[in-house]
């Protein structure tokens, strides 16, 4: 049976499905932790119960968002060996020693603490199991850095040597993998993404729930503080966004060149690219729509300068990399993807910080504009799903603007993939995944809803109990 | 072979015996769920004695995968790819196991807490069973070719030796939670978790003996490691005696412990007659030793200083979460 498929295109399939999905919960996970540890830590100061409430029921949301993610994570480690064989022992000297730390430090302190904090609201004090939920919080941000430390190395080598007998990456300095500037760039970045995708799924629900008009003050407290958060979060991105981007010019100028569909050369001053149709066969431009100068305030924070096309970096990097690696290297990206991603996550970025601020005026406690203007619920409901198609976005131009390597300028993606796994398995494996992704997706809304739909009535009710809790004082017969 | 190489050929044998130890009662936990525990509120207890612990548990197996690529890359490259589709499989098995607990507790109907209960039982079953099987299939020796690449067939890792291997895994997972149960509950599943443990640890008597002579005919551990393996088997089996006496004098630390220490003593078998390789090939020649896949001396020694002072921290926490939630559940 032939499909025409190659192991090469189905690892690669599975690899962006695999991630895409694990990556819808990471930041979810790291920015609801976040939010309610803010949320906990405005009880434990502020000894207003309804905070402690707030954190309980957001909480849950987080419960099952840490699960998915968790689960998902696995299959990320395991993936390496499994589909990217001749990656891992060409890498493993330096990509599994972040990923070996990652578990360690990270994984055992948010797996541990989350056991505490969700079993442990009655055996604490406040302040204590406050800590937890921080502790978590820095965990899931612990476990960011190490990955994206990874995967910095992946774009941005540094501190290595290739091993002249083995032909395999070495390390030759942990401190320079760790300060990779990249990883300096991604981290802030991807941390800040986090803490808006976060903030924006508790706004948006909060809207939903405040469409019915039901526990108003609950929802319009919890919208407070998520919006608080979700613009000054929405501010990082787009701030350490705009560093990166001026990194990316200098480090991978090829990814920046087609996240603005520049073919040619720009000139000087460089004009941007609204929209733009584009004939990637032929690599050229057949319309767009330029603004003047907004490339180079983009590029350089100047109104002047050149900024180099694909055509003229494809022979550069031809000129780079013949020696090494056969001429018919295809240095072009997938550049309508990234161009189009760039444009998702701009005015992702753009739409976020003006909904955040409408919504701040709109929710403020004098007035209840919040609750009449239903259409802006509307809107601010629909943002609950925004940040994942900004975040996907952003993985793509990261990744797939990396192309034709997997470690930039060192190892192709065709040399990665594991030479003994065949078509079937990887066929067998793709469909699973597909099914089990599906499952768990539709199972996750459904249960989210499920759980704004019973809103904080139980927990408001039982102001005196904390939730049922088996550890709790009297579920023991001592001996 | 380094000393460095030697020491990490043994953290790695650590952290699959911490797994082992730990996520062992967690997978016979979870397949009670539909065995031991009867009813709703059964059910919820024994899922309650793993609630807070279960997941920094399946960490020690997220370490070990991360320690395999940090120190000795092309084991984990070999070993990952070459198992494809049992890792799938017990990715699957992780997976429905892993989300099951959280979604069990949304579930507003009968039929769904039913779901996701027989997901957290099966995929224990699975993950514990195919668990044995993979490790058992890795000594036995696979076709292997000199770049170290592992084209199994079917029957190569599906086969008499790796079911039994599968199969005594498996129990002695669920009898390591059968005492976990005995440990932390009070009433009639303290009880039944006894009474059901005596007539299988004769059961794991008889597959012991079985696994123990496959192992003579279908490894090489016996001819190239007699002394060490024959301990090492004498102790699986003094362990189960002592576990068996624990049994039947109710003395529950003392089966909990010689439970946990087989599992422990399944892989030090395993680790041992492993040793000098990493994996066995079937033509001997292709066999990756532990000299030849590791990483850089500046890596695992950069690895080893992390990980010794990482360590003691982490375990401080990791106990502190037991003793805060050492207490008996009522049944």
């Amino acid at each position: 049976m032939n499909l025409g498929l190659s192991i090469l295109s189905l690892a690669r399939f599975q690899f962006a499905m695999t991630t895409v999905f694990h990556f819808f919960f990471v930041p979810l996970s790291i920015g609801l932790a976040f939010v309610v540890a803010i949320m906990e830590t405005n009880y434990v100061i502020k000894k207003d119960v309804m905070y402690k409430h707030m954190a309980q029921f957001w909480g849950r949301i987080f419960l099952l968002s840490f699960a998915v993610g968790v689960v998902t994570g696995i299959i990320q480690e395991f993936q390496f060996g499994m589909n990217w064989s001749d990656y891992s022992r060409f890498m493993g000297d330096i990509f599994g020693a972040p990923l070996a730390i990652e578990a360690l430090v990270a994984f055992f302190m948010e797996s541990t603490f989350i056991g505490l904090w969700m079993f442990g609201w009655d055996r604490f004090n406040a302040g204590i199991h406050c800590a937890f939920i921080w502790l978590t919080s820095i965990g899931t941000m612990i476990s960011a850095m190490w990955i994206l430390a990874a995967n910095s190395f992946m774009q941005n080598p540094v501190g290595f040597m290739i091993n002249a007998k083995t032909g395999r990456a070495q390390m030759t300095s942990f401190s320079a993998v760790i300060k990779n500037p990249q990883l300096w760039y991604e981290l802030p970045h991807v941390l800040f993404g986090a803490f808006v995708t976060g903030s924006f799924v508790v706004a948006g629900m909060a809207a939903f729930a405040l469409l019915k008009k039901r526990n108003v003050q609950f929802f319009r407290k919890s919208l407070k503080v998520s919006l608080i958060v979700g613009l000054l979060a929405t501010i990082g991105v787009v701030g350490m966004g705009d560093l990166q981007t001026r990194y990316i010019i200098k480090e991978q100028p090829m990814k920046f060149a087609a996240t603005e569909g520049l073919y040619k050369d720009s000139g000087s001053p460089a004009a941007w690219s609204v929209i733009e149709s584009m004939d990637t066969k032929n690599h050229k431009s057949n319309w767009s729509i330029d603004v003047p100068y907004v490339l180079d305030i983009l590029s350089y924070h100047k109104l002047s300068g050149n900024v180099k096309g694909q055509n003229t970096l494809n022979k550069e990097l031809h000129a780079k990399y013949d020696k090494k690696f056969c001429k018919d290297m295809n240095y072009y990206v997938p550049a309508k993807t990234l161009f189009w991603s760039f444009r998702v996550m701009a005015i992702s970025g753009g739409l976020f910080a003006l909904i955040a601020i409408v919504g701040l005026i709109f929710n403020r406690a004098s007035s209840d504009l919040i609750i009449r203007q239903r259409w802006f619920l509307w809107v601010l409901g629909i943002c609950t799903f925004l940040p994942f198609a900004a975040n996907t976005a952003g993985w793509f131009i990261t990744e797939l603007g990396r192309y034709p390597w997997v470690v930039y300028g060192l190892l192709t993606i065709a040399d990665a993939v594991s030479p003994n796994v065949s078509v079937a398995s990887l066929l067998i494996s793709n469909i699973v995944y597909f099914c089990l992704f599906s499952g768990l997706g539709v199972v996750m809304i459904v249960l989210s809803r499920r759980a704004l739909h019973h809103g904080p009535d139980d927990l408001l009710q039982a102001t005196d109990d904390a939730p049922y809790d088996p550890y709790g004082k009297g579920a023991f017969s001592h001996e | 072979m380094s000393n460095l190489q030697f020491l990490w050929f043994v953290l790695v044998g650590v952290l699959f015996s911490g797994f082992f130890f730990l996520e062992g009662f967690d997978f016979g936990v979870g397949m009670t769920i539909k065995s031991l525990a009867q009813t709703r509120q059964e059910r919820d207890v024994v899922i309650h004695t793993i609630g807070p612990h279960w997941d920094a548990n399946e960490v020690w197996l997220i370490t070990a995968g991360g320690a395999m690529f940090a120190s000795f890359p092309m084991w984990y490259a070999s070993l990952f790819s070459g198992f494809y589709l049992i890792l799938l499989l017990i990715l699957v098995a992780l997976i429905m196991r892993g989300v099951s607990f959280e979604f069990r507790s949304r579930m507003e109907s009968e039929s769904g807490r039913n779901f996701w209960e027989w997901a957290a039982a099966l995929g224990s079953f699975f993950a514990a069973f195919l668990f044995g099987m993979m490790f058992t299939a890795m000594v036995k020796g696979m076709p292997i070719n000199a770049n170290g690449d592992m084209t199994a067939h079917f029957t190569d890792y599906v086969n008499l030796f790796s079911i039994v291997g599968g199969v005594a895994v498996t129990l002695l997972c669920y009898l390591h939670g059968l005492n976990f149960i005995r440990l932390k509950t009070t009433g009639t599943l303290r009880a039944r978790a006894l009474q059901w443990a005596k007539p299988l640890y004769w059961v794991l008597f008889a597959g012991e003996v079985v696994f123990a002579i496959l192992l003579f005919f279908n490894t090489d551990f016996f001819t190239k490691k007699p002394v060490s393996t024959t301990i090492l088997v004498v102790a699986l089996v003094v362990l189960t005696v002592l576990a068996t006496w624990g049994v039947y004098g109710n003395h529950e630390w003392l089966s909990f412990i010689s439970s946990g220490l087989s599992l422990i003593d399944v892989v030090v078998l395993l680790f041992n007659g492993l040793f000098p390789r990493v994996m066995v090939a079937n033509n001997a020649a292709n066999s990756i030793l532990i000299k030849n896949a590791s990483n850089s001396p500046y890596t695992l020694h950069l690895m080893t200083v992390i990980s010794l002072s990482v360590l003691p921290i982490m375990l401080i926490y990791f106990i502190w979460s037991y003793w805060v939630f050492y207490k008996r559940l009522a049944s």
